[in-house]
């Protein structure tokens, strides 16, 4: 069945490589499309054709877009001096899905680790540092992951912020709809620690 | 806890054993070399962490097949029986499930508790602080389970800012990031350790035992000790100059000692004769145990590697007493049967010897 240039078999070996899919996921995926040739795969080759051409970081907050300045950073009833700092930018749309924060994001694009070889140059954190001015930035909110590495990057940037600045971090605690029996040990007593007066 | 069956896979020299154990002391014993350690071994697998040899997965494969290998036992815990298996498919890291549920080492920690003592802490008092804060950090996490996840976190942030110091970076920033998760988890592995140690000396004053008392106190080779979050943070600030010349963190819990005293005496246990050092880290193991059977309600499991021949036969007795008292199940391993005479029928007993290239267990009958 492997047949070298065979352009279906070449599409299903690019298709396993797409994270969340394997050889087998990958047949699966290609034999639909070309059963939806008009339908799915047409639209689907042009819009792919349409994204990699036109998508690139936003030069200001690493956000992902089709111009060189994103439309939140356009957007100029989103600059409440309130920004976002996340890691990836798949945070900064996990925070958009929620539609509740109006203020802007900074996407580092990844976590300090001395064993891996990132430093804070490899981050956008100097950018972070400018666009405090730039932007007259009065909060900014660590929404970084809860792990060993997220941390040590939250109290890196925390440390070089201007003390006008109120920094401030995501609350741990009780996800919403969620059960305690389920819960770790950990996030119970990070929960009982930042209760509130009901 | 106690277990009431195990039996094992191709598991070192062992092929194949089925055992059906009750909650009485077991003793084993057979020659050298016949398997008796690699049966206590499989038991200290029931505590999270590789195992009284620290051995990886791999080397526990029953040689020359190295197939994988299976441990599975029966245990009655305080809160009812579970089934716990391990599993190593050629030589990747063992599985755990409990009830037929792959589970964590966590959870396999707040569900059994095994303390041991083996030939190799025979040195403990005299070598390097490395093994004793080991043995501390064993006891520490019988008591506290959750111990691990801290020294994980220190060390994982430890080891990050010794690639900086090696690396010889000079950002101050980078460095207070990383000191401030060190200290945090660096304050409750010394906070865990403090009360593993007051609980350790009441639990040895707190009985009569013809075992010697051992004072313990935790120390580092210079300087006082940091003890809180912010000690910590200011101590690993303070020895950076220190530390990037070293190229490596020189202060921190991962430099604390553990000191000894035979309390009667007034005798550093460094200084105590080959018996007396043995006596107080047997002290040491039936406090851990009391300890943990008046928080869990049951005593754990002991493990005691060849202790048995190290003993005269007046102290060898009062050990057994002590432990039938406590009412663990003891796993003791001893050249022959005469060892554990003074056990009676206080004790189960199983033979272990070599046959071919494989260990035979035979299982006594003669104490029921």
């Amino acid at each position: 069945m492997t047949r070298r240039n065979d352009p279906i078999e070449a599409l299903i070996a690019l298709m396993a490589r797409l994270p969340g899919l394997g050889p087998r996921s990958a047949r699966r995926v290609v034999l639909y499309l070309i059963r939806k040739r008009a339908q799915v795969l047409r639209p689907l080759a042009e819009a792919m054709m349409a994204v990699s051409e036109s998508a690139r970081e936003c030069l200001n907050c690493g956000n992902v877009g089709t111009s060189d300045i994103c439309e939140i950073c356009e957007d100029t009833r989103r600059a409440n001096g309130i920004l976002c700092v996340v890691e990836e930018v798949s945070d900064l749309w996990a925070m958009e899905r929620a539609g509740v924060f109006k203020g802007r994001y900074h996407v580092l694009g990844g976590t300090l680790s001395a064993l891996e070889g990132v430093g804070p140059e490899d981050l956008r954190i100097p950018g972070l540092i400018n666009r405090l001015e730039t932007e007259e930035i009065t909060e900014v909110i660590l929404a970084l992951n809860a792990t060993i590495d997220g941390q040590t990057t939250a109290h890196y940037i925390a440390d070089q912020l201007p003390g006008q600045v109120t920094v401030t971090t995501l609350a741990q605690g009780v996800p919403i709809g969620g059960e305690l029996d389920y819960l770790d040990d950990g996030t119970i007593s990070a929960a009982l620690n930042a209760r509130k007066t009901f | 806890m106690h277990l009431t069956s195990l039996s094992l896979s191709h598991f070192r020299s062992h092929k194949r054993v089925r055992l059906n154990v009750d909650p009485r002391p077991v003793a084993i014993f057979g020659a050298n070399g016949a398997g008796k350690t690699n049966l206590i071994e499989a038991v200290s697998l029931f505590s999270p962490g590789r195992g009284l040899r620290r051995a990886s997965a791999a080397d526990m494969a029953r040689r020359p097949e190295a197939l994988g290998w299976k441990i599975a036992g029966s245990v009655q815990s305080a809160d009812g029986a579970h089934e716990i298996a391990f599993t190593s498919e050629a030589g990747a890291a063992r599985q755990v499930k409990i009830d037929d549920k792959a589970a964590s080492q966590v959870a396999l920690g707040k569900l059994c508790r095994v303390v041991w003592l083996i030939p190799a802490m025979d040195r403990l008092w005299i070598e390097g602080a490395e093994g004793r804060r080991r043995f501390l950090d064993r006891a520490v996490l019988s008591f506290f389970p959750d111990h691990a996840q801290a020294v994980l976190d220190y060390e994982k942030a430890m080891r990050e800012r010794n690639r900086l110091l090696k690396e010889q970076v000079r950002d101050a920033h980078w460095y207070t990031a990383l000191e401030t998760q060190m200290a945090r988890a660096g304050a409750l592995i010394h906070a865990n350790r403090v009360a593993t140690v007051a609980r350790l000396s009441e639990a040895q004053k707190a009985t009569e035992t013809r075992f010697p008392v051992a004072s313990l106190e935790l120390t580092q080779t210079e300087g006082a000790i940091p003890e809180t979050e912010k000690d910590l943070r200011e101590a690993f600030a303070e020895s950076r100059f220190r530390d990037i010349a070293a190229g490596r963190t020189l202060v921190g819990p991962h430099r604390a000692d553990l000191y000894g005293v035979f309390s009667a005496k007034g005798v550093p246990a460094s200084d105590c004769s080959t018996g007396e050092q043995k006596a107080l880290l047997i002290s040491l193991i039936l406090a851990n145990a009391r300890a943990l059977a008046q928080d869990l309600g049951a005593p754990p499991i002991v493990l005691l590697d060849e202790v048995a021949a190290h003993l005269d036969a007046r102290r060898r007795a009062a050990l057994y007493d002590e432990i039938c008292a406590l009412g663990a199940q003891a796993w003791m391993t001893g050249t022959g049967p005469e060892l554990f005479a003074e056990l009676g029928d206080r004790a189960q007993r199983i033979e272990v010897c070599e046959e071919g290239l494989e260990s035979l267990v035979v299982q006594g009958t003669n104490t029921h």
